[in-house]
């Protein structure tokens, strides 16, 4: 079986790529040492929360960012690809299995939502269960009903934060609800269970007595896997009320419901994912990357295909990598790390909120989204990097994650379906003279 | 360094397998994928019975928890595990360890030596499968053995499928293929062995079936390791010839291939065996192999029309091949076959795991998303690579499940 693409890895980077692809008809293969971190991150699209002050119209401060940091992952796809990218999230979330579960917002506005300890997240798109969690000023006064249970949700911190953060009256409740199963819970168990309507009756009930006027409810996001919208929407109709979910510590049950999403889309074009086998290095050929030496079990095998997306992540996902004696390098194909301190050079500043030196680490790209080599030009031409692995970012500080992965990863697709076409259209004309 | 005790790994590979626990980060990604855990509560999650509780078993004591049994060993915590631990394996090897302390009930013996059934029923048959069918007899095995009396069960062919290979005159041919069909065929399916052989001829091929036994596979499912040892070996011993002579293994049985390429090298601890590793680097998935084949060009693909529906769910064992779902493709070269591919994690049965009278309602509330999607499809067959996973899909939905090879058979116009 041969493939117009591999793309690596199989986060928000390479399955968008990879749905993009397939869906313009490229055979796309998908191969994943394992699952990337959807389950892990609360599944809303950061896009630019703080510049470093924090930003309130994403759209705006992204130009800025682009004409002040050159080296930035969106100066090379431009603040445009960045709208684009949060239009076919939206269109994709709307298309899926779970509609009408949809995603809201856009460069506009960012939302200011919580995160499980309360603290205010700004973000430019999210679930819309989520939205009514907005802590932007003027808002109702909030109740975050915490499930007993589940361990790592703390509703009365979560409050005390989020009063003390933004000035919103906030105060916590505990619910015992009368669950199966295990006595200490996961979210992912607690979705499934509330998907039960006895088990909500049972919220609503609890949450009724104590309620007061005017107050929207905060819960966990853990209302439903399989149809997430029902769950949601029952709730906010039995309690009269907003709900809105907050993600949780892992698992995330909105990071699996967007896995849930691409993963659904990329099947209906026909892409393939195979999750398990890991990338060791290339097969090269010169400036062309011929294969990768894939380990199969026991087995190294080659896997070929025209072009390749590298969308295996950064430090946290294994998907670069730096080892003991400081060598830094992407864990697949071996490429180097732009922005890794020199031996003598200061690697941690001792405050673990400034600039630290590591935090940009990644692999360099030219404006083609293509891998740079020692000397500065692309190791490969056939190769296009996407997400966290690329270097010139502090995500977790500038809160830009999720629109990084989404717009390098759709840019990346475009490149090689732009690529294909041209190589394709000099073939096509040479069989139309054949007969 | 430790070398461990002699039911777990020893040596450097056991130090790198148990070791791997240290690179968990409990990002719970492996719990969210697991098919038990999120059935039973009796089953707390492969990272807390693996990486989390794997600190706590010390060589020589008893193990602190014993939910580590309601681990059916189907392996997909490994696959989707982003940092590399090998959760089924550990976990695979705690349970052995445990019933070093819990004993092995008889009921377990005999789901571990499935020749010894297959020997036992195949001249019997009539007798055995009314046996097996009989609800009165059922109970019985339930309250004596501990058989789930619903378990879903093969039904014994009377006949072999060595017998009929040894009868079976080969045609010249330019290459020679070893094929190892396991205890399913030999005893329950020989018709899918024949179809096999058929279409391996029809492709060039001379197609020799070396004596077998059992790959061990439930005996090591079941924690009896220095019993899974013995099978491992006597087979490794039948098949490395052909392996030594650069002759291709097929198999049929997508989990027994899989232990042979993979499994016994890591679980038992037998990376160091040189015959075992030669077989595993010369075995392959009959879909695999086929699929191979047709990559080169190699592959006869003129097939027949095949107006049916099918839907095709590929077995947990045959994702941990690591090698996609070849199925897939080979199906697709079938005109007129309409294939709908499912997504449902697990069947359930995991091997012997859904016949215990105590797993069983687990296995089939695990399997109940598969046979849902199943039911919601048009009607049709239903295509499946292993063998037991099979059967439990024909238990649960009535529908019949036949592997892969025996559509391209078909498809072939193969007597």
């Amino acid at each position: 079986m041969s493939y117009d693409v591999i793309v690596v890895g199989t986060g928000v980077a390479g399955l968008a790529a990879a749905v993009r692809l397939a869906e313009d008809g490229a055979r796309v293969l998908v191969l994943a040492k394992g699952i990337g971190a959807t389950h892990l991150t609360g599944a809303t699209v950061d896009v630019l929360g703080y510049d470093p002050e924090r930003v309130e119209a994403p759209g705006d401060a992204l130009g800025r960012l682009v004409a002040a940091q050159p080296g930035h992952p969106y100066a090379r796809v431009g603040a445009e690809a960045v709208g684009e990218a949060l239009a076919w999230l939206r269109a994709q979330v709307a298309a899926s299995p779970f509609a009408p579960y949809a995603y809201e917002g856009g460069l506009e506005r960012n939302h200011l939502l919580p995160t499980a300890v309360g603290a205010p997240k700004p973000t430019a798109m999210a679930p819309r269960t989520m939205l009514a969690g907005d802590l932007r000023a003027g808002g109702a006064p909030i109740c975050i009903a915490g499930i007993r249970r589940l361990k790592d949700f703390h509703p009365l911190l979560c409050a005390e934060n989020i009063a003390a953060a933004t000035g919103t009256e906030a105060r916590g409740v505990e619910l015992d609800l009368p669950l199966t199963g295990r006595a200490d819970e996961n979210a992912q168990g607690l979705a499934r269970q509330l998907e039960d309507p006895v088990v909500r009756g049972a919220l609503v009930q609890q949450l009724a007595n104590t309620l007061r006027v005017g107050e929207r409810v905060g819960l966990p996001a853990v209302l439903g896997l399989g149809d997430p919208h029902a769950v949601w929407s029952d709730l906010e109709h039995r309690l009269g009320r907003p709900v809105f979910e907050i993600p949780t510590l892992p698992p995330s049950v909105p990071g699996m419901r967007l896995y849930t999403i691409l993963r659904a889309a990329l099947r209906r074009a026909g892409g393939r994912q195979v999750i398990g086998p890991e990338v060791v290095g290339p097969v090269a050929a010169g400036a062309r990357l011929e294969g990768l030496r894939v380990r199969v079990g026991k087995r190294e095998e080659v896997r070929r295909a025209g072009h390749v997306v590298l969308a295996t992540g950064g430090f946290a996902s294994g998907g670069l990598q730096l080892d003991s004696r400081w060598r830094a390098r992407d864990a697949a194909l071996g490429l180097p790390l732009a922005g890794v301190p020199e031996p003598g050079e200061l690697r941690f500043t001792p405050r673990y909120f400034e600039d630290q030196p590591m935090a940009r680490a990644g692999i360099a790209v030219d404006d083609e989204l293509r891998p740079l080599g020692a000397d500065g030009e692309p190791s490969y031409e056939n190769v296009r990097v996407a997400g966290a692995s690329i270097a010139g970012a502090a995500p977790w500080k500038e809160k830009s994650g999720e629109g990084i992965s989404l717009a390098t990863g759709l840019r990346a697709a475009g490149l090689i379906l732009h690529a294909t076409r041209t190589a394709a259209a000099p073939a096509a004309g040479a069989t139309m003279e054949a007969p | 360094m430790t070398t461990g005790t002699p039911e777990t790994a020893g040596g450097v590979l056991g130090e790198l397998m148990r070791g791997s626990l240290d690179h968990c980060v409990k990002c719970t990604i492996c719990e969210t994928q697991c098919p038990f855990s999120n059935a039973t509560p009796l089953f707390p999650g492969p990272k807390y019975v693996g990486p989390q509780a794997e600190r706590f078993r010390v060589a020589g004591e008893p193990s602190p928890d014993a939910s580590v049994d309601y681990c059916s060993s189907c392996g997909i915590c490994t696959q989707v595990c982003p940092q590399g631990v090998h959760i089924a394996e550990i976990n695979t090897q705690a349970k052995a360890e445990l019933r070093k302390t819990t004993g092995v009930p008889l009921r377990d013996h005999l789901l571990a030596r499935p020749t010894v059934a297959g020997r036992l029923g195949t001249p019997v048959a009539p007798l055995a499968n009314w046996t097996l069918r009989n609800r009165t007899l059922r109970r019985i095995g339930e309250a004596t053995l501990g058989l789930h009396r619903s378990a879903p069960m093969p039904r014994f062919a009377g006949r072999t499928f060595q017998t009929w290979a040894r009868g079976h005159a080969k045609p010249a041919a330019q290459r020679r293929i070893a094929f190892f069909h396991g205890c399913g065929i030999n005893y329950y399916e020989p018709r899918l062995g024949e179809m096999t052989v058929a279409l391996l001829e029809r492709n060039g091929f001379a197609v020799e079936v070396p004596k077998q036994d059992c790959c061990g596979l439930p005996a090591q499912s079941n924690g009896l390791f220095d019993s899974a040892r013995g099978y491992v070996k006597r087979l490794v011993a039948n098949l490395v010839p052909y392996a030594r002579e650069g002759v291709d293994i097929v198999s049929t049985s997508t989990s027994c291939c899989l232990m042979l390429k993979r499994e016994a090298r890591e679980i038992l601890a037998l990376e160091d065996d040189p015959d075992l590793r030669l077989v595993s680097d010369g075995i392959y998935d009959i879909c695999e192999y086929l699929l191979a084949l047709h990559g080169r060009g190699e592959l006869n693909t003129d097939f027949a029309p095949v107006p049916e529906t099918v839907t095709y769910h590929a077995p947990c064992q045959q994702r941990g091949h690591g090698i996609g779902k070849p199925a897939l493709d080979l199906l697709a070269l079938v005109p007129e076959l309409r294939v709908i591919e499912l997504d449902a994690a697990c069947c359930g049965v995991a091997g012997t795991y859904g016949l215990k009278k105590e797993k069983y309602p687990i296995s089939m509330k695990v399997g109940a998303e598969l046979f849902g999607q199943i039911a919601a499809a048009p009607p049709g067959i239903n295509a499946c690579d292993s063998e037991t996973c099979r059967w439990q899909i024909q238990h649960a939905t009535g529908v019949r499940s036949v592997h892969p090879v025996e559509l391209l058979h078909r498809a072939a116009g193969l007597p």
